[in-house]
């Protein structure tokens, strides 16, 4: 049931030109997937929980991401839609039967926190909160929980988790898609988002979601899955 | 499948609104009352009217108030199974927290009520008028006059509306009303349409989708949407709310052409009974008092007639 309803979720993307390739019909295999995933590593680390650099963009975090959405980055980098200079090589090397078995490999390595996803009043003197809670409406920006769920911890394969994904690479992204050099958000829904948001708030707002597991946890919010220990 | 094209459905109500003053003069359960009161056209023009800052809510029993009132506009999901019985919240259809002009803002809507209504031959208040929302929009219960959630709402929307003028109609009220669009509403181009733009959010099937407990995308038709008697089930009011709102964050992106065409589409699947129902004889009998606008409650559309079940979703009945 699930998995047809992430088939047709991908069909629908390939009928709009975002991406495409017989690779989405295929069905990933995680163990072939860690023999692929053997390149990865350097980067992504044996754990895929990817590394935070002090400077320039990270190496983000695979672990437990949607199998879809990671094979549609791989499929996204081949294609140009997404462009970095880094993965487009290493993307290029896949064929459609490996992309769809490292992302099942990643997806499964290990889940992403499950965070609460109860209603709290955003606090209107703490500005990230604010931003990712409720937005700022009059510059058309929807909170990005809005569609990224609560405590942004993810919606579907289309809306990935934000919450412990590492600063530099969430910055990277939205730098991307404001600048044009990431163009594979569907429906080009972060793109609009982007180019609303200041130097600063994006700073911000990368720093907020990286940490908030931690904060959430130090307050005393439950946490489960791998983070919980 | 085929249309009701919009000529019939323009020329019906205006035809019903006569016809009705005296069928439905004695109306007077609360059930049987349609909520909505038509109120004068918003003014063209900007919105200039800014509502206060949540930073500057009192910290007094009355900001608390507004306060509680805030986080059930939000949050009306904690409602559920007293007063909701649908997957809804008020901000669905009213953005930033019922704070965004031409997004049927509360601001807007505070200043109009009380109005009267000829059609019931009463004037209906802010109070009745939230109940309402509860009824059709939520497929609820309405809360009692003086209940702590009417209460809050109410001062919330009070305060929203801190310094905008009384009885007055403002520009940014309710949705920006299209023209007619110059082909009648197309399920089938809504449907592609759909699939494209839509789904992504509110899924394939128009069911929404959660995270864990938490509705994050609303479900559109089903026993988790409105029901059959909210406002948001007309193709027009749903074409106006789409056009200025939606997608989130991509407002006035859709061709008015593409506003219809969705409503048509969206508000052609079967949802929750009109609740009137429960009192009148048939779906022919609530079809010609309460529907004679542009909607489909007792058309057939690929061969199902809508609104002909007794299914009011979650909802169990006022007894």
């Amino acid at each position: 049931m699930s998995a047809m309803r992430i088939a047709g979720g991908l069909g629908l993307v390939v009928g709009l030109g975002l991406a495409a390739g017989p690779g989405f019909a295929l069905e990933g295999d995680a163990d072939r997937g860690e023999r692929v995933a053997g390149t990865c590593t350097a980067c992504h680390q044996a754990d895929g929980m990817g590394m935070a650099m002090p400077q320039g963009e990270s190496w983000p975090r695979l672990a437990g991401l949607p199998a879809a959405y990671i094979a549609k980055q791989l499929h996204d980098f081949k294609a140009g839609r997404r462009e970095n200079a880094t993965m487009m090589p290493f993307a290029n090397m896949l064929d459609d039967q490996q992309i769809v078995d490292v992302a099942a490999y990643y997806a499964q390595l290990a889940p992403w926190p499950s965070l609460p996803d109860d209603y709290r009043a955003a606090d209107p003197g703490k500005s990230a909160e604010w931003l990712a809670e409720r937005g700022d409406w009059s510059r058309t920006v929807p909170g990005c929980n809005q569609c990224h769920g609560p405590n942004g911890q993810g919606v579907g394969s289309h809306f990935p988790p934000l919450a412990g994904q590492h600063a530099g690479y969430l910055a990277a992204q939205l730098e991307g898609w404001r600048e044009g050099r990431r163009r594979n958000d569907p429906n080009g829904l972060m793109r609009g988002v982007a180019e609303r948001l200041s130097d600063d708030e994006i700073a911000s707002i990368a720093d907020y979601y990286a940490t908030l597991p931690e904060r959430l946890a130090a307050s005393g919010a439950p946490l489960t899955g791998e983070d919980a220990q | 499948m085929n249309l009701r094209s919009i000529v019939p459905w323009l020329a019906g109500s205006l035809l019903m609104a006569g016809a009705l003053g005296g069928a439905v003069a004695d109306e007077s359960d609360a059930p049987q009352r349609d909520y909505q009161v038509p109120l004068p056209e918003a003014p063209a023009g900007e919105a200039t009217f800014q509502p206060p800052a949540e930073a500057d809510i009192p910290d007094t029993p009355y900001g608390d108030m507004v306060r509680l009132g805030r986080d059930l506009f939000l949050d009306t999901q904690r409602l559920r199974d007293e007063y909701v019985f649908n997957d809804q919240n008020c901000s669905n259809c009213h953005l930033d927290a019922g704070r965004l002009a031409n997004s049927a803002p509360m601001w807007a809507s505070v200043g109009m009520y009380p109005a009267y209504r000829g059609k019931n031959d009463k004037v209906n208040t802010m109070a009745e008028r939230i109940q309402g929302c509860f009824t059709y929009s939520m497929n609820g219960i309405p809360p009692e006059y003086g209940s702590e959630p009417l209460v809050a709402l109410q001062t919330y929307f009070h305060w929203l509306a801190t310094g905008a003028p009384i009885n007055e109609s403002l520009p940014g009220r309710g949705y920006p009303g299209l023209e007619e669009p110059a082909q009648a509403p197309d399920r089938g181009r809504g449907a592609e349409l759909f699939a494209e733009r839509c789904a992504i959010c509110h899924g394939d099937g128009g069911q929404g989708q959660t995270v864990g407990e938490r509705q994050v995308f609303p479900p559109l038709w089903g026993d988790g949407a409105y029901n059959w008697g909210a406002g948001m089930h007309r193709v027009n009011t749903a074409a106006n709310f789409i056009k200025a709102n939606m997608p989130l964050g991509q407002p006035y992106s859709l061709s008015d052409q593409q506003a219809w065409d969705l409503a048509a589409f969206i508000n052609g699947h079967e949802r929750p009974q009109d609740p009137r129902r429960r009192t009148l004889k048939s779906v022919d009998e609530t079809d010609r008092i309460f529907h004679q606008h542009m909607g489909y409650y007792g058309d057939t559309v690929d061969g199902h007639r809508l609104g002909d079940h007794d299914d009011y979703g979650e909802n169990p009945g006022a007894e």
